[in-house]
């Protein structure tokens, strides 16, 4: 397996009047392709601002951002990106909504039609192509989401806490329903959160980030997959990994 | 409405859990349907006779005629008007001049409103300036547009289309310069340049600001032209309130405004159907 995804002293910065506030500093980490990668982290320690530099939605303000072996200048349709907020356009209903990332690549009406059609199956919103996005609950706006994120083929997806604003057992849903989407799909995904199961349940790996993006503990897991959330509670290499990285966390804060 | 979504989490074996949300077939009566409607307009076409009943009471008995005429003096003055000719005329000038004038005021509010608004710096520049000429009462600007192109159709045209102008420019500039961040980057990650964002961000999200500025821009469409007509013409439905004013022929004057509030029921309603047709995503409050 080769490095897909690298970032080499990546820093932001964000300037307001006279002074500058520093988001993430000297940050380093390299993705191999294929693996899931969990970014864990508490909330403000540069883990959005990461994720919007590797999609190449803002530049550093030094460093850079490798992928497959070239500087990332700009967003890329190879590298799908799903935000924490809904970003689906109000007006068009989930059909044209998933649609919309082949209209932009010039895929045919008739091609895209079934594609979308084919997307939204699998993610469970059959039946509700042609609502709009207000008339979805919020869990279902993230399966549109991530629908269209799919729609666009990407090789690479990078999520920042997709399931944040959603109830646990919906959260539990979808990520039963992300692992099922992803397996077998040979693409590599940068999976940020700061729940620490679900960084486990996930991920290949597990980065834990401290202040400004330092890189405090980054260890491989390797729990056998299909996992299983209630399986793993009682598993013991899980509970290490759980106890180590639920330590390294709480020692980022001081 | 659309009956609320029903999310289906019960499920806990996600391999064969269902599509995580069910829709259902549901039977409603005509009165389920339509009850609402029906008790709204019967309700509308009540009050309106009561209002007229009184009227038509109050006026001779409890209040001098000459000021408030009567409804059957107004009907009647329309059917004179309606059988010399009079009414279709007159009104004609006017529907011309509100049209014309909204039409222009706004496409140009549209067009400046959607450019301007998407250039931010320029229209930082021009703000002030825009909010000067946007506080100018429009009727000032009558004697000085007859100076420009006289006291014929044209005057009462260019203010209507004045007034329309500033409301539809300031409410598209403002959806313009109010999109959400968010819905750009999404169309810059799905490999989307500055063309892509401007079609299929800016322009369906500004939609609704301009749609709100059609709607209220319509009675002022009508302000223009009557006030254009008031101050100077010789024919319109401005000119024969002030002809019948001056008669103290006030079964004249209200039959000419029974005619405006027609005229602009019927633009309200066309801009209504309009709204719908473009903003059935709008959120309902």
């Amino acid at each position: 397996m080769s490095t897909l995804l690298s970032t080499d002293g990546l820093t932001k910065r964000f300037v307001k009047k006279d002074s500058a506030t520093v988001a993430l500093r000297d940050f380093h980490l390299e993705v191999e392709e294929g693996t899931f990668v969990s970014v864990l982290g508490r909330s403000g320690c540069g883990k959005s601002t990461m994720l919007n530099l590797l999609a190449g939605l803002t530049t550093p303000s030094a460093g850079e951002v490798r992928y497959q072996g070239r500087v990332l200048r700009g967003p890329q349709t190879d590298i799908g990106y799903l935000t924490q907020s809904d970003t689906l356009m109000p007006w068009r209903d989930v059909q044209r909504n998933v649609e919309m990332p082949m209209e932009l690549q010039g895929t045919p009406a008739k091609e895209r039609t079934e594609a979308a059609r084919d997307l939204i199956d699998r993610v469970g919103l059959a039946g509700f192509e042609h609502h709009y996005p207000r008339e979805l609950s919020g869990g279902m706006r993230r399966r549109a989401s991530l629908a269209r994120m799919l729609a666009g083929r990407p090789s690479t997806l990078l999520m920042d806490e997709p399931f944040g604003a959603l109830d646990a057992q919906l959260r539990h849903e979808l990520q039963v329903e992300l692992l099922r989407l992803w397996s077998g799909s040979e693409q590599t995904v940068v999976f940020v959160t700061h729940d620490i199961e679900e960084a486990v349940l996930l991920g290949d790996r597990v980065v834990v980030l401290g202040g400004l993006g330092r890189v405090i503990v980054d260890r491989r897991v390797d729990l056998p997959r299909p996992r299983n959330a209630d399986d793993l509670q009682v598993d013991p290499e899980y509970v290490s990994i759980h106890r180590e990285l639920a330590a390294a966390l709480k020692g980022a804060a001081s | 409405m659309t009956a609320a979504p029903v999310e289906d989490t019960t499920t806990g074996d996600a391999s064969t859990a269902p599509a995580g949300a069910v829709r259902e077939h549901v039977d409603r009566s005509w009165w389920d349907r339509y009850g609402d409607a029906t008790v709204i307009w019967s309700s509308r076409l009540l009050l309106l006779v009561v209002v007229l009943v009184l009227w038509q009471v109050a006026a001779g008995r409890w209040v001098d005629d000459t000021f408030i005429s009567r409804p059957t003096d107004i009907v009647a003055r329309l059917g004179d008007w309606w059988r010399d000719g009079t009414l279709a005329d007159n009104t004609w000038i006017t529907v011309q001049e509100i049209v014309l004038g909204f039409v222009i005021g706004a496409a140009a509010g549209a067009l400046g409103g959607y450019v301007l608004g998407a250039a931010r710096q320029v229209y930082r520049v021009l703000d002030p300036f825009i909010m000067a000429l946007y506080s100018i009462p429009k009727v000032a600007l009558a004697p000085l547009f007859i100076v420009w192109i006289g006291i014929g159709m044209d005057m009462k045209v260019l203010l209507a289309a004045v007034t329309v102008f500033f409301l539809v420019f300031l409410n598209t500039a403002a959806a313009v310069r109010e999109v959400d961040r968010g819905l750009v980057d999404a169309v810059r990650l799905m490999g989307g340049g500055r063309r892509e964002i401007a079609t299929k961000v800016i322009l369906p999200a500004s939609m609704a600001g301009f749609l709100t500025g059609l709607k209220v821009s319509v009675p002022y469409a009508l302000i223009g032209a009557v006030i254009g007509e008031l101050v100077a013409s010789n024919r319109g439905l401005g000119y024969l309130i002030n002809d019948s004013a001056a008669q103290f022929d006030t079964a004249g004057v209200f039959a000419a405004l029974v005619v405006l509030s027609v005229i602009a029921g019927v633009l309200n309603l066309l801009v209504g159907l309009l709204d719908k047709r473009v903003n059935r995503w709008k959120p309902l409050d």
